[in-house]
């Protein structure tokens, strides 16, 4: 089913942001993110993005103090979810401009908007940056 | 309704923001929720915007790993609200939180309906959001046409069709029927035509789904998707906002390409030649860039090609071209494009034969074989393995030796095993071969399981060359001062049958080697001391002339394990001392072992394994021979290859789960092994009664010859399974055993089925005492503590507790006191090791008086076959070539399984998996296939890799087709039923089990005497 879950965890591995396409417990989330993070948070530029671990293949990007994990099934196309990522986060700069740490933490709510748009069920839904953030931008005309 | 609008949100979050600590956090956060819990208690004064804002901070809460076992209520009644801002909350907030099976979701499915048959778009998109991402079957049920109908309409807009191709994928997966309409085959090719990338890119994921299931179904799509490639590729007609630095769309395209993976073949000629031309452009056309977002994007895109071309078998010019990329690739210095290189080239070796031309890389893959970054190592590791031949096994076998000194734990134990694959296999020669093996064993002994070593013995022993060979070698290996265990027993194997041959090399007497053998029987644990016992008494056979030292000093070894309490060292020592006394007669009685029969040489890889068997076998002949006769001991023997399945009965039937599902031919069949005499130990390996196999087994191929030479015991066996009229109806008749008129508390049997599943808990009570059991497991170990609790203010005197252990558990139980003061607890370790598969389960009989009160019960220990499992999961790279490799029965067992308790298949990977086996997403392209893999333990077996295939049928819930495979012919089979009892049916969900009601006939059986364990099992469990 393609993307399993995304993580935004920043480099002192707090979560800042968890989503997942699979029903996992509450302590089966906290045990695989402490074991991703732990993994991912120890290696270096000069190593490569991807990590395999347990029945997932983690693709990760580093912004900052802030790491984006994506958990994937063993055959989705590692570069294609490295520069989702990117997309993502680009996403984000448009709307927060230059989005940092503390943006997605007190707008929570906002980073799932987006989410929402471009991820439903683990696929890829919407790659258009207009698109995406045109229901955010609807609502804050409403309000 | 921004942030401003909640500022309760914002304070709580700076909150948890400074808090200094873990305990200060959670200190807060506790706060939080009960204010939360509070508000939600008073629901009536809530406006929806405080409902909005409670929602959003459960939400913190959940996602920073707090459980919020409350207010999902309210969460999902947000959806209902009228207004957009608590809706859209109502709906994210219950897809995070809930799972699909929750309750207060299904009861919205109305409201989820409304929304989405409504006018109003935005509601639509959420509402279709959350199904798409937690729809569960009913929602399947009652939503599929409606989606399908927004999916398809040509007045709504691209925005709502995206989500609704979504959706449909979810609906279809929980239920396939969803697209068993006519003629959607058709309208699926007519959306491809659509023009928004939005909602081809959802689309083409719902395409990629049902194709992987029934690609002859959709044949009309695969020039469309040609098609759509094709537009991608040239940039026509592809708006600025879908180009990504450049590439239209990378994502699209790379769905797309992957959707044509999953038809076998092209056939149009034109559709191909297009298809190829765009391919062709990608190949030549993409180029290494400075930017990192474009040249990852457009690889992204050129990974998929490469991986489309080797799919659709290209042409040779194309195909070099494609490893000439990768050739090229994982010399780079970027990590991920080398790491994407290794890793495509291993596909690429499964895909088609090019091995020649990847060979020419085998010096840069080993170089990646050294790389700092672990998941770069992992790909060279499997891609050296995928590409070993005869022409490079020996340097790459040289090159995983080296690095395994180095290599971190986790990695250990597959590259041994690897290394030890490609030396069998692809051996020059047989000393090579040795020495391969022996280096093995002195870097990773711990992970060298027992047929590795059989092996070594089983070529050695038919090869006489090798032989003086192989004995120095293990000589030289055996005279370090710390040896593993494994090589003390291939040293003492070898060199007993051996060492004469090396007599008249300096260090080799008979003397020196017995003495350096013997240094060792200090170190080493009671199943080799067996071995060595076996290497002195031929050692003392080969010193001609005699030597009175000598044999005055081996003959004081036997005498002193004569009383040892291993049985097995008991029945050696004293067999070998009688023997030696015999003199001349020895010569012939200790004579060098036969040459193994060669088997039929096509299957390589299953041999390497079943002959193992065969080693063991002759091993422990002399052994064999002497077994006593009694029906558990029957499991005691070896398996040689032909008659594993016929030990396997023996086996399954010593004692049986209430809840497993036999038929009464295994009852039958047991009892009448366990009262026909043992002599079925003494019975040459002789091929099974096919007959009784395949009554037992099932559709079930079994080789070998029919049983025209089937022995006596054979058709004794075979005549009862007819049914239970020939059965001695008084072998099944319970064991009296309620005397007791002190009533367990709670359900006995449901206690049982948990620890099953769990490492502590209680196993009984009753109003006297409570014995509680934790169990601690490490590879074929299991440390178990029970727990004696005394819950009244008397003692309870005459405490009892005798462990039962069936054939295949090492149990070394501590004595329990005779009694247990007023409140206390005793605390009773247990030693658990697992010799080899098997289901059959140890039994605690406890006992204890309390007043006049003699309380006696049979309890089960839940040492059980999944404790001895490790969940792992196994690549694709790893698991088709196992797979492949073991080819067919013994090793590789399959059978239709009816009478499945129906469930859906989620449902039935969290079954497995509470059973630690563990499932392994996408390697079956069938969404209605499940496939998992988890490791056995065990001191036979030693680590040992079981792969299982599940294939249901989503019409018929009822009915399965199971394939297991493993290394071990027993393994495989109990595995097997293992899975199969608990898929029939649920042992926890079965209320009172049948387990304290004898029937009204039965009587105590005075043909079994009161202590027979077999007896006593049949009796707790019928």
């Amino acid at each position: 089913m393609g993307i399993r879950f995304i993580l935004m965890v920043n480099k002192q591995g707090q979560t800042r942001l968890a989503q997942y396409y699979e029903w996992l417990t509450v302590e089966e989330r906290r045990a695989l993110e402490g074991e991703i993070v732990r993994k991912c948070l120890a290696r270096n530029e000069q190593q490569c993005s991807f990590v395999e671990h347990r029945n997932y293949k983690i693709v990760y990007r580093r912004y900052a103090s802030l790491f984006f994990l994506v958990g994937v099934d063993n055959d989705e196309n590692e570069l294609a979810i490295l520069e989702f990522i990117h997309l993502l986060v680009e996403t984000m700069d448009r709307h927060f401009g230059n989005v940092c740490e503390l943006d997605i933490m007190f707008h929570l709510e906002k980073a799932h908007f987006m989410l929402e748009e471009m991820v439903m069920n683990g696929s890829i839904v919407e790659t258009s940056k207009a698109n995406i953030l045109s229901p955010i931008q609807l609502m804050e005309k409403a309000t | 309704m921004t942030m401003h609008g909640m500022r309760g949100l914002s304070v709580f979050i700076s909150d948890i923001r400074n808090c200094q600590n873990k305990e200060q956090e959670r200190l807060r956060i506790d706060k939080e929720l009960g204010n939360v819990r509070n508000r939600f208690k008073n629901e009536k004064g809530l406006t929806p915007y405080e409902k909005k804002k409670y929602v959003w901070k459960m939400l913190y809460i959940y996602m920073l790993g707090y459980d919020v076992d409350f207010g999902h209520m309210e969460t999902v009644s947000l959806i209902s609200a009228p207004k957009y801002p608590e809706k859209q909350v109502g709906y994210i907030a219950t897809s995070c939180l809930l799972n699909e099976n929750n309750d207060f979701l299904r009861l919205a499915i109305n409201t989820v309906r409304n929304d989405i048959i409504g006018r109003n778009e935005t509601f639509q998109c959420l509402a279709l959001t959350m199904v798409g991402n937690i729809g569960g079957r009913e929602f399947a049920e009652s939503l599929a046409p409606d989606v399908q109908n927004l999916l398809l309409s040509s007045s709504c807009r691209p925005l709502v069709r995206k989500k609704a191709a979504l959706c449909l994928l979810r609906l279809y997966r929980k239920n396939p029927d969803v697209v068993n309409v006519d003629g959607w085959a058709d309208r699926m090719a007519q959306l491809l035509d659509e023009r928004d990338l939005g909602v081809l890119t959802s689309s083409m994921s719902l395409l990629v789904a049902l194709v992987s299931n029934n690609h002859e179904a959709y044949w009309s799509c695969l020039p469309k998707c040609v098609k759509i490639l094709e537009r991608l590729a040239r940039n026509q007609d592809v708006p600025q906002e879908y180009t990504y630095y450049g590439i239209p769309s990378p994502w699209l395209q790379v769905k797309t390409m992957r959707a044509l993976q999953y038809f076998p073949t092209i056939e149009d000629p034109s559709t191909r030649r297009t298809l190829f031309e765009v391919l062709q452009r990608i190949l030549m056309g993409t180029d290494v860039v400075k930017n990192v977002n474009k040249n990852n994007a457009s690889h992204a895109v050129l990974f998929e090609a490469l991986a489309l071309v080797m799919h659709l078998d290209a042409e040779k010019e194309m195909m070099s071209q494609c490893v000439a990329l990768l050739g090229k690739f994982i010399a780079v210095r970027e990590p991920n494009i080398r790491y994407l290189g290794l890793e495509n080239m291993t596909r690429m070796l499964m895909v088609t034969d090019v091995q020649e031309i990847i060979k020419r890389h085998q010096a840069q893959i080993i170089t990646s074989l050294k790389d700092p970054d672990v998941s770069i190592r992992r790909r060279a590791l499997d891609l050296l393995y995928g590409m070993c031949d005869v022409t490079n096994a020996k340097d790459i076998v040289e090159e995983l030796l080296q690095y395994l000194s180095s290599a971190d734990f986790t990695m250990r134990e597959e590259l041994s095993l690897k290394a030890a694959i490609l030396a069998e296999k692809f051996a020059p020669d047989l000393s090579w071969y040795v020495d391969v093996i022996l280096q093995l064993i002195d870097k990773a002994g711990d992970f060298i399981s027992d047929d590795i070593w059989f092996r070594v013995v089983q070529f050695v022993t038919n090869n006489d060359d090798l032989q003086p060979y192989a004995a120095a070698k293990v000589k030289e290996y055996i005279d370090k001062p710390a040896v593993h265990e494994t090589m003390v027993k291939v040293s003492a194997y070898i060199l007993g049958e051996y060492s004469h041959l090396l007599a008249r090399r300096p260090g080799c007497s008979p003397k020196e080697i017995f003495s350096i053998l013997h240094e060792k029987l200090a170190t080493v644990s009671t199943t080799t001391i067996p071995i060595l016992l076996s290497a002195y008494a031929k050692i003392l056979m080969h010193t001609q002339p005699p030597d009175q030292e000598l044999q005055s000093q081996i003959w004081a070894i036997f005498n002193k394990y004569e009383s040892c309490i291993d049985a097995e060292i008991q029945q050696r020592a004293v067999e070998y001392l009688a023997l030696c006394q015999k003199g001349a007669a020895l010569m012939d009685i200790l004579a060098e072992m036969p040459k193994f029969p060669e088997r039929k040489s096509s299957l390589i890889k299953r041999a390497e394994y079943s002959e193992a068997d065969t080693a063991e076998q002759s091993a422990t002949k002399l052994r064999a021979q002497q077994q006593t006769s009694n029906a558990l001991v029957v499991t005691d023997q070896y398996p040689a290859n032909g008659v594993t399945l016929r030990i396997s009965v023996g086996q399954l039937s010593l004692i049986k789960v209430p809840s497993m599902i036999t038929t009464e031919n295994d009852t039958s069949t047991d009892q009448a092994l366990s009262q026909q005499n043992g002599s079925l130990s003494k019975v040459d390996p002789q091929p099974p009664s096919v007959d009784l196999l395949s009554d037992i087994l099932g559709p079930f191929a079994v080789e070998g010859p029919p049983g025209a030479t089937v022995q006596s015991e054979h058709i004794a066996v075979s005549g009862l399974e007819g049914g239970s009229d020939a059965v001695d109806g008084s072998a099944i008749v319970p064991v009296e055993e309620h005397t007791n008129t002190v009533q367990p508390i709670g359900n006995i049997a449901e206690r049982f089925h948990a620890l099953c599943l769990k490492d502590s808990g209680v196993l009984y009570e009753d109003p006297y005492i409570q014995i509680g059991i934790k169990a601690e497991g490490r590879g074929h170990h299991v440390h178990l503590v029970l727990f004696l609790g005394n819950k009244n203010t008397a003692p309870l005197v005459s405490v009892h507790a005798i462990i039962l252990p069936p054939a295949h558990l090492k149990m070394e139980f501590s004595l329990v006191p005779d009694t247990i003061p007023p409140r206390a607890q005793v605390q009773c370790p247990l030693e658990i090791v697992n010799l080899r598969p098997s289901r059959d389960v140890a039994v605690l009989d406890f006992s204890y008086k309390f007043g006049t009160n003699m309380v006696n019960v049979k309890l089960r220990l839940p040492a059980v076959l999944n404790k001895f499992l490790q969940p792992i999961q196994v690549p694709a790279e790893e698991f088709f070539p196992q797979w492949r490799s073991l080819s067919g029965p013994p090793l590789k067992l399959q059978e239709v399984v009816r009478g499945v308790r129906p469930m859906p298949l989620p449902e039935m990977a969290n079954l497995l998996d509470s059973f630690r086996i563990m499932i392994c997403p996408g390697l079956d392209p069938n969404p209605n296939n499940l496939v998992a893999s988890t490791t056995f333990y065990s001191e036979s077996t030693h680590a040992m890799l079981c792969l299982v295939r599940i294939e249901t049928d989503p019409a018929d819930r009822t009915q399965l087709r199971m394939t297991l495979a493993s290394g071990d012919p027993s393994l495989t089979f109990e595995l097997k039923e293992f899975i199969k009892e608990q898929l029939i049916s649920i042992p926890t969900a079965r209320s009172p089990a049948p387990a304290p009601k004898a029937p009204p006939t039965a009587q105590p059986t005075p043909q079994i005497p009161p202590n027979d364990p077999a007896a006593i099992l049949a009796g707790l469990l019928s």
